[in-house]
């Protein structure tokens, strides 16, 4: 009866069409091959947009494009980033769009689904820009990341760090900024010995949280360089590496001190948020896209501070990402798409938007214009820290961005059993490293 | 089935004609059963198309593409049986399925013993208005979505939801804690949204199999002095057999293939503890992008659940004869 069945599906192996269809990645054509960067000429164009829900600056920044390109509109489909996740392949393949907010991008450009955007790196000048910022978005012929063409480019970058609640750092005597991990472990343990709860840091459900904190107590213990190695899956990385255990070990005397809230195994990202918003949360670990939000939530009591390192003056690094979008190989307006992701990084109104809406720093040269920004405010914190962390040319990848499963079925599963004492540290990294090594092994 | 009914019925009163010999009436009457057979038979067409296109076509798929090797866009590769070899070979896919069968306590046996409960309380008082108001409340559980049940059993068990708060009222506030990011306590959580959902059905099921079981027999035993226990076990309880099989058979199924309520609720976390096999094939097509290992499983987890499920139906035939 199955085998009926079986038949009755139709014979040819899955994927086989999709196979034939497949362009030929090798030669982008760009606005003619004259070497003139390319743009969205004066005939109307319709850029055919998948951006994320929730977060408003795509949808501002294209509105600002279409005030200055008229003949420019966009047809926007919004989704969740879970939702984004799981259909990219299908997407990018089926109905390419123009301009899509992206995952991880390493299956997406080995499957030949995205547009090889050196020709256009090339004609913008996007390749002076400093490396670090386009690494995460260059691809080799092995699905290898931080090398290779680039498939991808950034709206802007974010960055993560301490976010602290101001009136209570000063009530329990924290006036400035740790600069080292101990003074961290001081003022974690004085807000425990105050009676409030130092991190409410979620980490329940599918969302392991507790990564965030664990990836910037590694970068202060280890060299971020490594720790990107890992994530891009450099041949032989390996997270079980001696500063690591030390970061991990670090973490648990965190859990064992009681520096997290008793519940972090049932809290969501949304939870947290709500918690320090209203005061319940001295300090959490999280990136500057909630920067404007909290300027707005809890102005001028919000302060910011990258990870401090082991000793004053030590190496120390955070994880910074682009917000990455792409054009689908199969994209109709590649060329005014590029044109778009070029004008996000060096136009002065886009750049402004960016840090307004977006809370982070733009892409684009070192030099490029930057838009005032409240010294008082979170956001003018978070932007200095970028400039600091770019200095130090400490930027990481999210360790949860190495596989497409790392997150789910390594860390998050781990790390809640760090919390509940049903884990050790080393057994946790061993635990990543065996599941990251059936992942890479495919 | 339906054709020989519309035929007998039909056929029975004809109009055969008194001057028509025996053979060519035999031969009209088979061309009339034959023409309704065709009419039920195109009757049923569009029910069997959409039962092929949307049920035995996928499975048909799933079937096939448990064979290759697949990430669901690019060319896949031939692997034979490799899959399901993998699957009896990863020993990380006990956890799920352990934690499916435990599953099965609560969204099994605690739904229909309550059912059997609550339905024999109704039944007792089947004519007073308060018999109406249990029915509605306790079914009401079976029309609200899935997803919105796992969200507000959510917020009820978290830190400071109701569960706590009753529990904090009440002086047991050693007992609180974050009901669904417990290790020890997720499970259990889970199963108890589950019981809430299916104890509806089970009632319902079994209320409308109460109704037919003959008053006399509850007059008999009350003359012999039975009480209302004694009716219980020796009348209602063998009576409703073949209730409690269906019953059980829904609910069996829904604990081994579930997926919705863990999904919203915890998502196969704190640490895995309450990972099911139907989450871990939503893992591996979605995330993990192994159609082919994910389609494995979705029939090593229908031959599981038929596994289960036949028996009690034979169970169920064998004890009728």
């Amino acid at each position: 009866m199955l085998l009926a069945v079986a038949s009755a599906a139709g014979c040819s192996s899955p994927g086989s069409t999709a196979g034939e269809d497949a362009p030929d990645q090798e030669t982008p054509a760009v606005a003619g091959g004259t070497g003139e960067a390319p743009d969205c000429g004066t005939e109307p164009v319709t850029l055919d947009a998948y951006f994320e829900t929730g977060f408003p600056l795509p949808s501002v920044l294209a509105e600002e494009f279409s005030t200055q390109y008229p003949n420019v509109t966009f047809d926007i489909r919004e989704d969740q980033f879970a939702v984004l996740t799981q259909n990219a392949p299908r997407v990018l393949a089926d109905d390419p769009p123009d301009l899509m907010r992206l995952p991880q991008v390493s299956n997406l450009a080995e499957d030949g689904l995205l547009k090889n955007l050196d020709p256009y790196a090339e004609a913008f000048g996007w390749d002076e820009w400093p490396a670090s910022q386009l690494e995460q978005l260059r691809v080799d012929e092995e699905g290898r990341r931080g090398d290779g063409p680039l498939y991808a480019m950034g709206l802007n970058y974010s960055l993560t760090g301490v976010f602290y609640n101001k009136q209570l750092a000063e009530q329990i005597g924290m006036t400035e900024p740790p600069s080292t991990l101990a003074e961290l472990d001081a003022a974690l343990q004085a807000a425990k010995d105050a009676g409030l709860t130092p991190m409410a840091q979620f980490n329940g459900g599918a969302t392991g949280g507790l990564a965030f904190p664990l990836q910037a107590l590694m970068a202060s213990y280890g060299d971020p360089a490594e720790i990107n190695d890992w994530i891009f899956q450099s041949e032989g990385a390996t997270i079980q590496t001696p500063e690591n255990v030390e970061a991990a070990e670090h973490l648990q005397r965190w859990v064992d001190a009681g520096y997290f809230a008793d519940d972090v195994n049932s809290l969501d990202y949304a939870m947290m948020m709500s918690r320090f918003i209203g005061g319940e949360s001295v300090f959490i670990f999280n990136g500057d896209w909630e920067s404007g939000n909290l300027d707005e939530q809890m102005p001028g009591n919000v302060g910011f501070f990258l990870m401090p390192p082991l000793e004053e003056g030590g190496t120390f690094g955070a994880m910074s990402a682009p917000l990455t979008f792409g054009i689908a190989e199969g994209a109709e307006n590649a060329d005014c798409a590029a044109f778009f992701l070029d004008w996000v990084a060096t136009d002065e109104a886009a750049r402004t938007i960016g840090v307004e809406v977006g809370g982070s720093h733009p892409m684009g040269p070192a030099d490029a214009f930057m838009p005032e920004v409240d010294p008082d405010t979170v956001t003018a914190q978070t932007l200095e820290a970028g400039a600091a962390l770019g200095e130090q040319d400490g930027a990481m990848d999210f360790i949860a961005n190495a596989t497409g499963s790392i997150y789910a079925k390594g860390w998050t599963p781990n790390l809640q059993k760090l919390v509940a004492g049903e884990q050790d540290p080393e057994g946790l990294l061993a635990a990543v490293q065996a599941e990251y090594e059936t992942e890479a092994g495919n | 089935m339906t054709q020989i009914d519309v035929g007998s019925a039909a056929g029975g009163v004809g109009q055969a004609g008194v001057e028509a010999g025996t053979q060519s009436r035999r031969r009209a009457l088979r061309a009339r059963r034959l023409r309704r057979g065709g009419v039920a038979y195109a009757l049923i067409v569009p029910a069997a198309l959409a039962y092929a296109l949307f049920v035995l076509r996928p499975l048909g798929l799933t079937l096939q593409f448990s064979f290759y090797e697949w990430d669901g866009i690019t060319p896949s590769t031939w692997v034979g049986l490799a899959n399901y070899g993998a699957l009896l070979t990863d020993p990380t896919l006990f956890g799920p399925i352990l934690n499916a069968f435990e599953l099965i306590v609560f969204f099994s046996f605690i739904p229909v013993a309550l059912g059997l409960l609550t339905a024999n309380l109704i039944r007792g008082i089947a004519t007073s208005r308060l018999a109406v108001v249990a029915r509605t409340v306790l079914f009401l559980p079976q029309v609200i979505p899935l997803v919105a049940a796992g969200i507000m059993w959510s917020w009820q068990l978290s830190t400071n939801g109701v569960v706590n708060q009753i529990l904090r009222l009440v002086g047991l506030d050693a007992v609180t804690r974050a009901w669904l990011g417990d290790f020890d306590t997720a499970l259990g959580a889970v199963g108890v949204i589950g019981a809430w959902v299916l104890l509806g059905l089970c009632m319902l099921l079994l209320l409308a199999g109460m109704t037919k079981i003959d008053p006399a027999l509850y007059e008999a035993a009350r003359i012999d002095g039975a009480g209302p226990v004694r009716e219980f076990f020796a009348i209602t309880l063998p009576s409703l057999r073949q209730e409690v099989a269906v019953c059980l058979t829904v609910t069996i199924i829904a604990a081994l293939a579930s997926f919705d309520i863990v999904y919203i609720s915890t998502q196969g976390g704190p640490g895995n503890s309450t990972l099911v096999p139907g989450l871990e094939i939503y893992y591996l097509a979605f995330f993990e992008r192994e159609v082919g290992m994910a389609s494995a499983l979705a029939v090593a987890l229908m031959v599981l659940v038929l596994a289960v499920v036949l028996p009690l139906q034979w169970l169920n035939r064998e004890s009728d004869r």
